[in-house]
């Protein structure tokens, strides 16, 4: 009786753990040539060109699909899928024309009618991509598919290898948006007979990029593996590359030193101080602005003499190099780094003639004339202002340090934190006095952060309207002569900085570990890390 | 017994269904939703998403039309992991955790027992203090910290265990420990108290000056009485178990159902949260109806009504 009542118990315990199943994760593929074995972050929610919208889902298209257009080591529009391309004298009507041979991953040919089906599934209301309106709103006849009427979007294909593209209003930067991972192009038959799933699988996960995707565990990694029919396969070295989908930043700083993996992007933020100086950590700059925004719309914030101060009394060298760690720069514009100019040149470079809009370090003497002039000698009169944020990163840190920094001129500061998913909505309806804000570009036309102010944008958090600004930016949207476009960005970047419409406080960059046995690899401004011609040295 | 565990599963149905209801109403009241992101997605393109997944209908509607699919065992499809439905996620993932799980309660019930039982009957002497001192720490050390600690002393300074997946036999070492150490220590505290009851009872006086012997009386007599508050105690343990733990998962990169829970809450990814909680309630439920089959089976004074 003894013995059976205890195995009673342990089937009990054990038809669990049996009914479950005991299929153990398939061992990886077998996959010939060198794997190289990297972490760039958790679990991609979609894989899917068109619905992805996160740089870790990016950072998988970048190497499983190929745009018409790419971003080349520098920086610069180079060939993709397409070999040339011109835009007509309007700047209306661009040109693609295919390379020879294009294929997909499974071996079938791949035409520009690949192209114009894939973009008229990004305006497909029941794909409801989060871009779309991003990367095709220019394009003529886009209102209208975006409402269902997908065929009256003017892309079409005269033979295999042309694409052409009309677009309702000139877009200059129509070629970064060609080179954007939203217009890769997907396959119709495997799409149309998998419907959402068909990113999902790697059987179905078809791709027309240096690699393809082979295994798929959610949670625990991806493999994608040289892709032979892609054009430029030669110069491919690696057999695959293993993205381990590790969540935690000290799990994944264990599997480097192990040398499970051979680059880690979530490095953990207390071992950075050791790392600094390491041939093995990199920090790189990204497009993108860690900005506070005010809410301009109710007081004292709509006085941008208050805003002044504010912006005034911070000194953001400590707040990147102390705070932050040295993982951010110090913001003295609100356009950083990487951001290219119609020119091609350095945006950043060109702005207010050269010379930084605002000091890095903190001017306590301007901050307390400008309050003064405001009616708040030395901050007296100004009620108890509210900085709400989320909790995560350093965004906590930030806020406690604005809280001292403030008090220096008087200024008393309450922290509201609160939950992200609650955050992003109150912020966006203006329920916060001043709220924490970020901003990482999608492509690097200045525009697509600029428009951040313009006074109907979506994502004008602080709901800053300035007739002048608004002029500004429309002149930069619609004219074609690259000299007039500069500066009338140029032109709107200064109102908003002299109008002090937000804070930027820190320029974003991305810190990383990386093994020197990785050769030909290479970092973006995008945020995205290029493995596909990379080498692991022996 | 049959008319009983058709009772307790009559009641398990209506529970399911009032759990399912306050979840629907509760994570519909608070703010934010699964389209929201850093950067605003135009109204657009939030309008179809909102009509793809049918949100943009009345709440009542919407609940409505949820309990009748998920009555036809549809639990819809993930508003973040697109492509992905309800159901095909905790297929793929409870298996890793139910396996991790499951070996964890074994490991907890095999090691917890005995140790319990060694504790009660060296009663005060060193080896009881030391045991007791042990299952404390294990109660009071939060996972995070035997996680970390176990991967830094075998993964990092050894090198004997691999910290990423589960590939081997190796790899569950860790994770299997780690999520076995509360319940160990648990099991071991239940199992000592309510042995240091059933030793002082007068059937085991009689037994001892019957002449049984000491691991007789232990096995036959008192173990069986003992082990009931374990037994009551495994059934939820089992079911949370299984259903995987966010930390340890997260720590060892293992793909299971533990990260669904809090990332689904996180993400507002409404059918999911529905889903996973449907599920834990379900297995919950059933555990503890499994439980009063073996409580019967193990003490026939038991009536199941």
């Amino acid at each position: 009786m003894r013995k059976r009542v205890i195995s009673m118990l342990l089937a009990a315990v054990m038809t669990v753990s049996m009914v479950s199943g005991m299929a153990v994760t398939a061992a990886a593929e077998e996959t010939e040539g060198k794997q190289l074995s990297v972490q760039i972050g958790p679990d991609p929610e979609t894989i899917d060109p068109a619905l992805n919208s996160a740089v870790d889902g990016g950072n998988m298209l970048l190497h499983a699909f190929e745009c018409l257009l790419t971003i080349d080591q520098n920086g610069q529009i180079a060939p993709g899928q397409a070999e040339t391309w011109e835009q007509s004298e309007d700047g209306l009507t661009w040109t693609f024309h295919l390379r020879d041979g294009l294929k997909w991953s499974d071996g079938s040919d791949l035409t520009a009618n690949d192209f114009v089906y894939s973009w008229k599934r990004v305006c497909d209301p029941m794909v409801a991509a989060p871009y779309a309106e991003t990367v095709l709103g220019m394009v003529e006849g886009f209102d209208e598919a975006i409402g269902g009427n997908l065929d009256a979007l003017q892309v079409s294909a005269p033979d295999d290898k042309t694409l052409v593209v009309k677009l309702s209003a000139p877009c200059t930067y129509f070629e970064s948006l060609a080179a954007f991972a939203t217009l890769s192009p997907v396959q119709q038959a495997t799409v149309e007979a998998n419907g959402d799933a068909w990113a999902i699988a790697p059987e179905t996960y078809i791709s027309n990029g240096p690699f393809y995707v082979t295994e798929w565990v959610p949670g625990s990694h991806i493999i994608m593996s040289k892709n032979p029919y892609y054009w430029n396969a030669d110069a491919i070295k690696l057999g695959s590359i293993k993205f381990n989908l590790i969540e935690d930043s000290n799990a994944a700083y264990t599997a480097y030193q192990n040398g499970e993996v051979l680059m880690i992007k979530d490095v953990p933020t207390e071992e950075i101080p050791s790392l600094e100086g390491s041939d093995e950590f990199f920090v790189d700059p990204i497009i993108g602005t860690y900005y506070i925004s005010y809410n301009t719309q109710i007081e004292p914030f709509n006085d941008p003499l208050v805003r002044k101060a504010l912006n005034l009394a911070i000194d953001r060298e400590y707040v990147a190099n102390t705070i932050m760690q040295g993982t951010y720069s110090p913001a003295t514009n609100f356009m950083g780094p990487g951001w290219v100019d119609t020119d091609g040149s350095s945006f950043m470079d060109n702005a207010n003639g050269g010379e930084p809009y605002m000091s890095a370090t903190a001017d306590i003497e301007g901050a307390l004339a400008a309050l003064e002039e405001a009616g708040y000698p030395n901050g007296e009169g100004l009620p108890v202002l509210h900085y709400s944020t989320n909790d995560a990163g350093y965004h906590k840190p930030v806020a406690e340090y604005l809280q001292s920094a403030w008090a220096e001129i008087g200024v008393t500061l309450e922290i509201e934190i609160v939950e992200w998913s609650s955050f992003t909505p109150m912020r966006r309806n203006g329920e916060y006095e001043i709220a924490r804000n970020g901003w990482v570009g999608d492509y690097a036309d200045p525009s697509n952060m600029l428009d951040l102010l313009y006074s109907t944008n979506g994502n004008n958090d602080g709901k800053f309207n300035n007739p002048d600004y608004d002029a500004a930016m429309d002149i930069a949207r619609s004219t074609i002569d690259p000299e007039e476009r500069s500066a009338a960005l140029h032109q709107a970047e200064d109102i908003m900085m002299n109008e002090y419409a937000c804070i930027p406080l820190a320029y974003y960059n991305d810190f990383w570990m990386q093994s020197p046995k990785i050769e030909g690899a290479w970092h973006s401004a995008y945020g995205y890390w290029h493995f596909m011609y990379a080498d692991i040295a022996d | 017994m049959f008319k009983y565990i058709l009772k307790r599963l009559g009641i398990a149905v209506v529970t399911i269904w009032l759990i399912a209801t306050l979840t629907f109403f509760l994570m519909n009241m608070v703010p934010g939703g699964p389209f929201l992101s850093e950067k605003a997605v135009s109204p657009a393109a939030l309008a179809a998403l909102e009509a793809k997944y049918g949100l943009d209908k009345p709440l009542l509607e919407q609940y409505v039309t949820y309990i009748g699919d998920a009555l036809h065992g549809d639990f819809g499809d993930s508003l973040k992991q697109r492509g992905r439905t309800v159901t095909s996620i905790i297929a793929s993932k409870f298996p890793v955790s139910a396996r991790i799980g499951g070996l964890a309660v074994l490991a907890a019930f095999c090691v917890g027992v005995p140790l319990g039982c060694i504790s009660a009957m060296n009663r005060g002497k060193l080896g009881d203090s030391i045991i007791i001192v042990l299952a404390t720490c294990g109660i009071a050390v939060p996972s995070f910290v035997i996680c970390t600690v176990l991967m830094y002393t075998f993964g990092v300074r050894l090198g004997w265990l691999p910290t990423l997946g589960l590939n081997s036999w190796k790899h569950y070492i860790m994770p299997v420990t780690a999520l076995a150490f509360y319940p160990t220590a648990y099991i071991t505290r239940l199992m000592r108290s309510s042995m240091l009851d059933v030793l002082g009872q007068d059937y085991m006086r009689t037994a001892k000056a019957k002449g049984v012997s000491q691991f007789a009386s232990l096995f036959k007599h008192a173990l069986r009485n003992a082990i009931l508050p374990v037994v009551t105690y495994l059934g939820p343990l089992l079911a949370y178990t299984v259903t995987g733990s966010f930390i340890v998962e997260k720590i060892f990169t293992i793909p299971g159902l533990g990260g669904e829970f809090i990332g689904s809450i996180t993400n507002r990814d409404y059918t999911v949260i529905m889903g996973t909680t449907i599920f834990l309630a379900t297995l919950m439920i059933l555990m503890n109806v499994l439980v009063d089959i073996v409580y019967k089976l193990v003490d026939p004074r038991i009536k199941l009504k």
